[in-house]
């Protein structure tokens, strides 16, 4: 039998930084022509993987081999040479400039050393015309739709002569019909002999456009295989493994916790296309887990409930009465906190101390006449750090220094200091350390037995399950599912109750 | 079991921490101190016989000093809030004019108001097109600046406009409570007040956080959009005042006044340790930043530099100075 040439292969990977290893002896191999699936849970090193491959890690031990010759990638240029080229997920592309310009960014065609406007114009529209895609070239990006970038990135991509595209999660942030026109244009980049990795959570996707699927789970290969012969289930098990963290696992909370108080109802709650007729209820002493695939409408909830996002229709109801959520300021005032999934950008100022961004809410609480009382302000920052045990040497350096663990305990911290009744919480463990993540479930728990009522976001499934009493499913902005903690079996259910798939 | 000696275990704990404190203490951000002395120190040494060290002309650095530390101060709220206003010099000459002429048509009373409205119509309008439009503040403010300093020229012809009240004169500038000339006390008052507000009071916190991350301030519950309102219209009112002690000073309201005080008040900002990207600013900062312009350009006189050579000598300085405070 004659061995197809692999578009891209690569043979006993293995990273680590430091004393961390990331990948272990990964081979990992894509066709020409292939639309090949690369999932994994969080931290299972897809993204290092594909990092590799595109040049900005260099492995430590392992070789990539290309069109079936081992190649040094040492830089992103190297890899584009070797053509593989990455369609963003945050899009690299410049607003102000056209999808031609765009396109050949860097490399722009020249006559006599000055940039030939005309002949870049006219190579993008035949780029775009073998695409089949109806973009003008001399549009200004900026002014066009999500799916439009992605299409520009792609055709820069074919432009600088890719035989290997990258995709990351591409329809994160397409509408329905802009999604198929996606897995059109993919069939078509196909059956040039274009192959494609294509990274997703989605089965319905993969199914969809892959051939075959590889599952990393924690840096190591789980397994390669035709999409036809595995199951879905199959796949969602090898993402989430069986393992049972002892933090991570459901403690049934007493009954008299969940009190008949109803602390928060929205009603018919409308705001743009991602939160629709969206009605439910919060108990005291209540956490309710929302789930949801990434682009469901998840965060637009938690926003439009805080006064970031208009409400466009519906009511939300606090403690019976109908709040005001117009602002964050109004949301605090009724009692709400938010706890964003962006701690970095949303959560923190980061050159500003701890003390400082502990306190910053809680301004009108340390008042003294007109003036701050600052050494109340001490105190009171040095009680919320010890309540909630953030490890931070002087609170008077910036919270920049402290780890991503730390700096989740004081966005906590900083928001119970307000003494919400109602709290959302958005991701509130991404990024951190699995001994601080059981730590901050467990004050989440301790949250809820004094009475408050907690909304939690999360990606994370053993997580969701450890903490929820019920879980909400998010899908296109309406919830789809009320699922009491006791009627999900596992995290396989919940994971296929979010697809949509039942078992 | 032993008993240790407490004291010999906290000994080499209190060295860790001295020595810790002194990795931590951030040399740069006292640059501005530093430069002072350092700056004060030199021009002692080598100016000490013409006259640098006499009570007059320390005196005298400080009057000259006055006018832009009390802009200075307004520019430090602006420029915590990661905004900036250029508008500031040519709102100090149009209030100069506008006090002028209404105390020579109105009184005393009506011509600090007039005066003062000009801050404040200005400063509303540099608010509401920059927090409500979205327009950027470098953008409305350097079209602010064309409209006051016209605005001020049209209406006076060009023209000086003399002020006779003496009233006006002694309090805006011209006069002194014992030794001190009042320019230095108006200077004094800017810059206690601003500091207490800036470092003391709820409102300078959000200002500060508004500036250093405008979407957490937001999500902190913070209006931003009235932060960067305020702070617009603080430094046009301020400004205003500014421009009387001009007017009080030379006794008459002018156009010119002011020409050009966006840059230095800046300057003093920016040398005073604020960031220019907002969300970290001490109004004592740029107090003395204010001032460390003030000694180098008395000092520079004084060594009989010719005002060509000042300007070399300032600027080297001040790109001297932001480059040694900036981050690593």
């Amino acid at each position: 039998m004659a061995e197809a040439i692999n578009a891209v292969e690569t043979r006993g990977i293995s990273k680590s930084f430091g004393a961390v290893t990331v990948l272990t002896d990964v081979d990992f191999d894509v066709r020409r022509g292939e639309v090949h699936a690369l999932a994994g849970g969080n931290g299972a090193g897809k993204s290092t993987l594909m990092k590799i491959i595109q040049g900005v890690y260099q492995p430590s031990s392992g070789d990539i081999l290309i069109n079936g010759e081992r190649v040094d990638i040492t830089s992103i240029q190297d890899a584009k040479a070797a053509g593989i080229g990455m369609v963003f997920q945050e899009f690299s592309l410049v607003p102000s400039l056209t999808v031609a310009q765009n396109i050949f960014l860097g490399v722009e065609p020249l006559t006599g050393g000055l940039i030939d406007e005309r002949k870049a114009v006219s190579r993008a529209r035949a780029v775009l015309a073998e695409m089949q895609v109806d973009l003008d070239p001399k549009a200004e990006v900026g002014r066009l739709g999500t799916a439009y970038w992605q299409l520009t990135e792609i055709a820069k991509a074919l432009a600088q002569n890719a035989s290997v595209l990258i995709m990351d999660e591409p329809t994160a942030s397409l509408a329905r019909h802009e999604t198929e026109a996606l897995f059109a244009l993919i069939e078509r980049l196909k059956s040039r002999g274009i192959s494609i990795i294509y990274i997703s959570h989605r089965m319905d996707e993969v199914y969809r456009v892959a051939d075959r699927i590889t599952v990393l789970r924690d840096g190591r290969k789980l397994f390669t295989s035709e999409l036809s012969q595995t199951s879905p289930a199959a796949i969602v098990e090898g993402i989430v493994g069986k393992k049972i963290e002892g933090e991570l696992t459901y403690r049934p909370r007493e009954r008299g916790h969940v009190q008949q108080e109803v602390l928060l109802e929205a009603r018919g709650l409308n705001a743009g296309p991602r939160v629709r007729d969206v009605s439910f209820t919060l108990h005291a002493g209540e956490i309710v887990g929302l789930a949801g695939l990434m682009g469901s409408g998840r965060t637009e909830l938690a926003r439009v409930l805080f006064g970031i996002d208009a409400i466009k229709g519906g009511d939300v109801l606090i403690r019976g009465k109908k709040a005001d959520l117009s602002s964050p300021n109004r949301a605090i005032a009724a009692g709400l906190a938010l706890i964003p999934e962006d701690r970095r950008d949303q959560g923190l100022i980061l050159d500003h101390s701890v003390r400082e961004n502990l306190l910053l809410p809680l301004l009108g609480r340390i008042r003294r006449g007109p003036l701050l009382d600052l050494a109340a302000g001490k105190a009171l920052a040095a009680s919320l750090i010890e309540r909630f045990g953030v490890k931070v040497a002087n609170p008077g350096r910036p919270v920049r220094l402290l780890s991503g663990g730390n700096q989740q305990k004081v966005v906590l911290a900083k928001w119970l200091g307000t003494g919400p009744s109602v709290l959302i919480l958005d991701e509130p463990t991404a990024g951190v350390d699995i001994g601080t993540k059981s730590e901050i479930l467990d004050r989440i728990r301790g949250l809820a037995d004094e009475g408050r009522g907690v909304l939690i976001i999360s990606s994370e499934y053993p997580e969701l399950l450890a903490v929820s009493d019920r879980v909400l499913v998010v899908r296109d902005g309406s919830i789809v599912d009320d699922l009491p903690r006791q009627d999900i079996d596992d995290e396989e259910s919940l994971q296929l109750a979010v697809q949509g798939v039942r078992p | 079991m032993t008993k240790t000696d407490p004291a010999a275990t906290l000994e080499p704990a209190l060295q860790d921490a001295r020595r810790g404190f002194l990795r931590d203490l951030d040399w740069r951000r006292y640059v501005i101190y530093i430069g002072f002395v350092v700056v004060f120190a030199f021009f002692a040494i080598l100016l000490g016989d013409q006259g640098f060290l006499s009570p007059n002309n320390l005196l005298n650095i400080l009057s000259q000093t006055a006018t832009i530390a009390v802009i200075a101060v307004g520019m430090t709220f602006v420029i915590s809030a990661a905004e900036i206003d250029l508008s500031v010099g040519s709102v100090a000459g149009l209030s100069s004019v506008t006090a002028a002429m209404t105390i020579s048509s109105l009184g005393l009373i009506p011509g600090i108001i007039a005066g003062l409205l000009v801050g404040v119509v200005v400063g509303s309008v540099n608010g509401a097109l920059v927090s409500m439009l979205g327009i950027p503040s470098f953008l409305v403010t350097l079209g602010m600046l064309g409209v006051a300093v016209g605005t001020a020229q049209y209406i006076t012809d060009s023209a000086p406009e003399p002020i006779l009240d003496d009233t006006f004169n002694n309090i805006f500038g011209s006069g002194s409570i014992g030794p001190i000339p009042v320019l230095v006390v108006w200077a004094v008052v800017a810059v206690v007040i601003g500091a207490i507000v800036l470092g003391r009071t709820r409102y300078g916190r959000q200002v500060l956080a508004t500036g250093g991350n405008r979407t957490a301030a937001e999500y902190t519950g913070i209006r931003t959009r009235r932060i960067k309102f305020t702070v617009l219209l603080v430094s046009a009112v301020v400004a205003s005042i500014a421009g009387m002690l001009y007017a009080g000073r030379l006794q008459s309201g002018r156009f010119q006044w002011g020409d050009g005080d966006e840059l230095s008040a800046i300057a003093a900002v920016i040398l005073g340790g604020t960031s220019l990207f907002g969300g970290a600013g001490t109004v004592v900062g740029t107090a003395f930043g204010a001032l460390l312009i003030g000694l180098i350009n008395n000092g520079l006189v004084l060594a009989g530099l010719e005002s060509s050579q000042q300007q070399i000598v300032r600027g080297a300085i001040i790109i001297l100075a932001v480059a040694l405070a900036r981050k690593k």
